[in-house]
């Protein structure tokens, strides 16, 4: 390629190029155009109408639709499927940004699960409630009051809407049982389900006989307690895995590139080696590459962890992921997106995540325990009153029937979920977003804390350090105050007052900044920006200013940690934690943001793998390990741990790793989140052995078969509001 | 007692009814945004189609 041709295409004041849409548009079979998009940076009912408005004003858009809770945007249109590319700049023009969706079949998959879990539990109510209604009538009389004929017509009526309610919203119980043993082993579903069969067809078989006792309201009201706790289990889960879902989305962005004469937009994983990328600045690299043409300064903050930005030049290395802050470059691909270092990343990230999977939930661990236990004193109360006892097999299937309806787990079912709702809540008030399903749990467990360095323990950005000359503190912060680099940014905010006036000012990308102040020059910048080639760099970030042809003057530059980093770290510790910091920065700063905080274990100069590989030998050790980081390279970590959280200032992949997320500048919800997850871990277990002691009880009186259909009604929604009512103590406890 | 004749059918119709409404207004997608319906209710109007 022609030197003059990528000059012309470096400096074109050309706004970036729109397109590559057109590519992602789905045709329906009435002929129309349909995309899914992901919208960013809506936060209010405004927002809402103002991109759907924007859009229907077009003629050809029959129908444009913001799913709020899911930032998805749905357009159908008539016409030309190009014209995606104009809507899209439209709605970039508002000030959102968009990425294209992957409408993935998972997502719909989710969305039907969850449909059918809604719809199962809409039917069990409707059953319960009206089969309540007519047991009623048989609790509160006898046989000799009502007469045989309005028994018998009642429990008909029952079976009526028990039976066929059974089969529609029993299913969820049924296919998971059936998966299970399927696969040889048995879950919470297995006797579930059977209770389920088996109460509803004995209670079947004594209908037809004229029977005393039918048992369709217990049933029908276990299937009803069961789903509530199916429904928030599930509500937990799926919040999960949409957010691992977006962290694909990252390599799903679109990339200009120059070809001859021309640029255009590709989706990042068409990128092919040697292509050349044009990056302007503030855009992510998207791809591992060589700078071809121009310099700039490069934020390498989210791969290696290092708050100073580093300048390049023609020939460097530049990875994707980091961002471009100074002018547009030019860049050569050495590999393409699924080759590049943050593909590497991503790979680890699903590594780690496949073996977090292994992770058993507290609930199937009771579920494995309970099931056999239950199914063997259900089988001896059957043999027991068929062989021993010598009454009927009718009537000893009854009864084991009644001990499989009166031990089944709907206070199990409910322990884990409720608390799980209450916990997530009361955290969300405390800005602590807890994103998977069973991350209070793992969390409860945890005996080793790791901490990132830069943007975790501290605050992530440089603050002005030392006592400085007022007047060269003020003419330097109104050099500052023109430019967007992070150290200009911080001398800016450090200085209050009022600023020169300037004139003439420049920005050299990577060096510093120049300006006239009352006819002087005054240079902004670098050490040999201003001047000063002498002398050893100095061990902190440092900003040179130089006056005319006065000596240069130096400002430092250090990252302060957060205020409560100290008081958290020892309230961890108090707790029986051991602590780690793990840092990509070098091994002196570490050691010196470790000595702050008061922790004793520090490492500096650690990659991403390094850190992956350190986390790993402690898991191999048996510790359970919490991490906290923000950055790309701590993604993997986070990802692989037992629990892991980020600040709300983390990249997204960082806070798409992470299972809690925490707002503000502070780092002690990572205590509280602790202390919060030691308390519901504790009321579950409270919930157990309610649970569990509930079934002392019952099961001796199931077994001597004196249980009728209303002892079980009353246990069954007395022990799950028990259960319930325990776990609303987490809203007492402070 | 003979009032159960109409009383019991009455109830079950009801509660099917509401039941029906539930399952229509669950497939029509009305759960689908909670949060954006909620939304919603404060736009002033809504123009063509939407």
């Amino acid at each position: 390629m022609e030197k003059q041709h990528i000059q012309n295409i470096v400096q074109s004041d050309k706004p970036l190029e729109e397109g590559g849409f057109d590519s992602l548009v789905v045709q329906d079979s009435d002929g129309q155009n349909n995309i899914s998009l992901l919208i960013s940076g809506v936060h209010c009912a405004g927002c809402i109408q103002k991109i759907e408005s924007r859009l229907i004003a077009n003629e050809n858009v029959k129908q444009a639709r913001l799913n709020f809770s899911t930032r998805r945007l749905t357009i159908v249109w008539d016409g030309k499927t190009q014209s995606v590319n104009k809507f899209v700049a439209d709605i970039e023009n508002l000030g959102y940004g968009v990425r294209p969706y992957d409408s993935d079949a998972e997502e719909s998959e989710n969305k039907a699960e969850e449909k059918f879990l809604l719809m199962s539990l809409g039917v069990a109510g409707f059953a319960m409630g009206n089969i309540m209604l007519l047991s009623v009538a048989l609790w509160i009389t006898d046989a000799q009051a009502m007469g045989l004929a309005t028994r018998v017509l009642i429990h008909w009526i029952e079976a009526l809407i028990a039976i066929p309610a059974v089969m529609v919203a029993g299913r969820p119980f049924f296919k998971s049982a059936l998966k299970a043993l399927k696969n040889g082993h048995t879950n919470m579903d297995v006797p579930i389900s059977l209770a389920l069969t088996l109460a509803t067809g004995m209670s079947l078989f004594e209908t037809i006989n004229k029977g005393e006792h039918a048992y369709f309201d217990s049933a029908v009201m276990l299937m009803f307690f069961l789903l509530i706790g199916r429904y928030l289990d599930f509500k937990a889960r799926l919040q999960a895995r949409s957010t691992a879902t977006d962290l694909l989305s990252t390599l799903s962005g679109f990339a200009v590139i120059v070809e001859g004469e021309h640029t255009k937009r590709v989706p990042i994983r068409d990128l092919r080696e040697n292509m050349v990328v044009r990056i302007a600045s503030g855009e992510k690299f998207p791809v591992d590459g060589i700078i071809i043409n121009g310099k700039t300064s490069v934020d390498t903050s989210l791969v290696t962890g290092e708050a100073v930005p580093k300048d390049v030049k023609e020939g460097d290395e530049v990875f994707a992921g980091t961002i471009n802050l100074g002018e547009m470059v030019l860049v050569s691909v050495s590999g393409a997106a699924d080759t590049s270092l943050l593909a590497d990343i991503v790979r680890l990230m699903e590594k780690a995540a496949q073996s977090q999977a292994l992770y058993v939930r507290l609930a199937d661990k009771a579920a494995r325990f309970y099931t056999p236990v239950v199914h063997t004193l259900a089988a001896m109360a059957f043999l027991g009153w068929c062989f021993i006892g010598g009454i009927g097999w009718q009537e000893s299937l009854m009864i084991a029937v009644t001990v499989l309806i009166i031990t089944c787990p709907c206070a199990l079912g409910l322990a884990v979920p409720v608390v799980q709702v209450l916990a997530t809540n009361r955290l969300m008030k405390n800005k602590i977003l807890v994103k998977a399903g069973d991350a209070l749990e793992r969390f409860a467990i945890i005996d080793s804390a790791v901490f990132d360095k830069t943007g975790t323990l501290t605050q992530g950005r440089p603050v002005l350090e030392g006592e400085y000359d007022s007047q060269k503190l003020k003419l330097a912060a109104s050099l500052a105050s023109n430019s967007n680099h992070p150290i200009s940014k911080a001398l800016s905010n450090a200085y209050q007052g009022e600023r020169y006036a300037l004139e003439d000012f420049k920005e050299k990308s990577g060096q510093g900044v120049s300006a006239t102040y009352q006819g002087r020059l005054v240079l902004l910048g670098s050490r040999s920006w201003c001047g000063n080639n002498a002398g050893a760099p100095s061990e902190k970030i440092e900003l040179w200013l130089a006056i005319a042809d006065e000596d240069p003057y130096v400002f430092y530059f250090t990252d302060v940690i957060k205020e409560d980093a100290k008081e958290t770290i020892r309230n961890l510790k108090e707790k029986g934690l051991s602590v780690y910091l793990l840092s990509g920065d070098r091994q002196v700063i570490a050691d010196q943001v470790a000595k702050d905080c008061g922790i004793e274990n520090s490492f500096g100069d650690m990659t991403p793998v390094q850190k992956f590989d350190f986390i790993e030998k402690l898991k191999q050790e048996g510790k359970k390990v919490l991490m906290v980081g923000d950055g790309l390279n701590d993604a993997p970590v986070l990802a692989g741990a037992d629990i892991s959280m980020a600040p709300g200032t983390a990249i997204d992949m960082a806070q798409n790793a992470a299972d809690i997320i925490f707002m503000g500048d502070h780092l002690n919800p990572v205590a509280r989140a602790y202390d919060t997850s030691s308390l519901s871990y504790r009321l579950v277990k409270q919930n157990f052995a309610l649970a569990v002691f509930y079934n002392l009880v019952a099961i001796p009186l199931a077994l001597a078969g004196m249980v009728t259909p209303l002892i079980a009604a009353a246990a069954m929604s007395g022990s799950s509001l028990l259960v319930i009512a325990n776990s609303f103590r987490l809203r007492l406890k402070k | 007692m003979s009032v159960l004749v109409y009383l019991i059918p009455i109830a079950l119709i009801l509660g099917f009814a509401g039941l029906m409404a539930f399952i229509w207004s669950l497939k029509s997608g009305q759960y689908d945004d909670m949060d954006g319906a909620a939304c919603r209710i404060l736009n002033d109007e809504d123009e063509k189609g939407s």
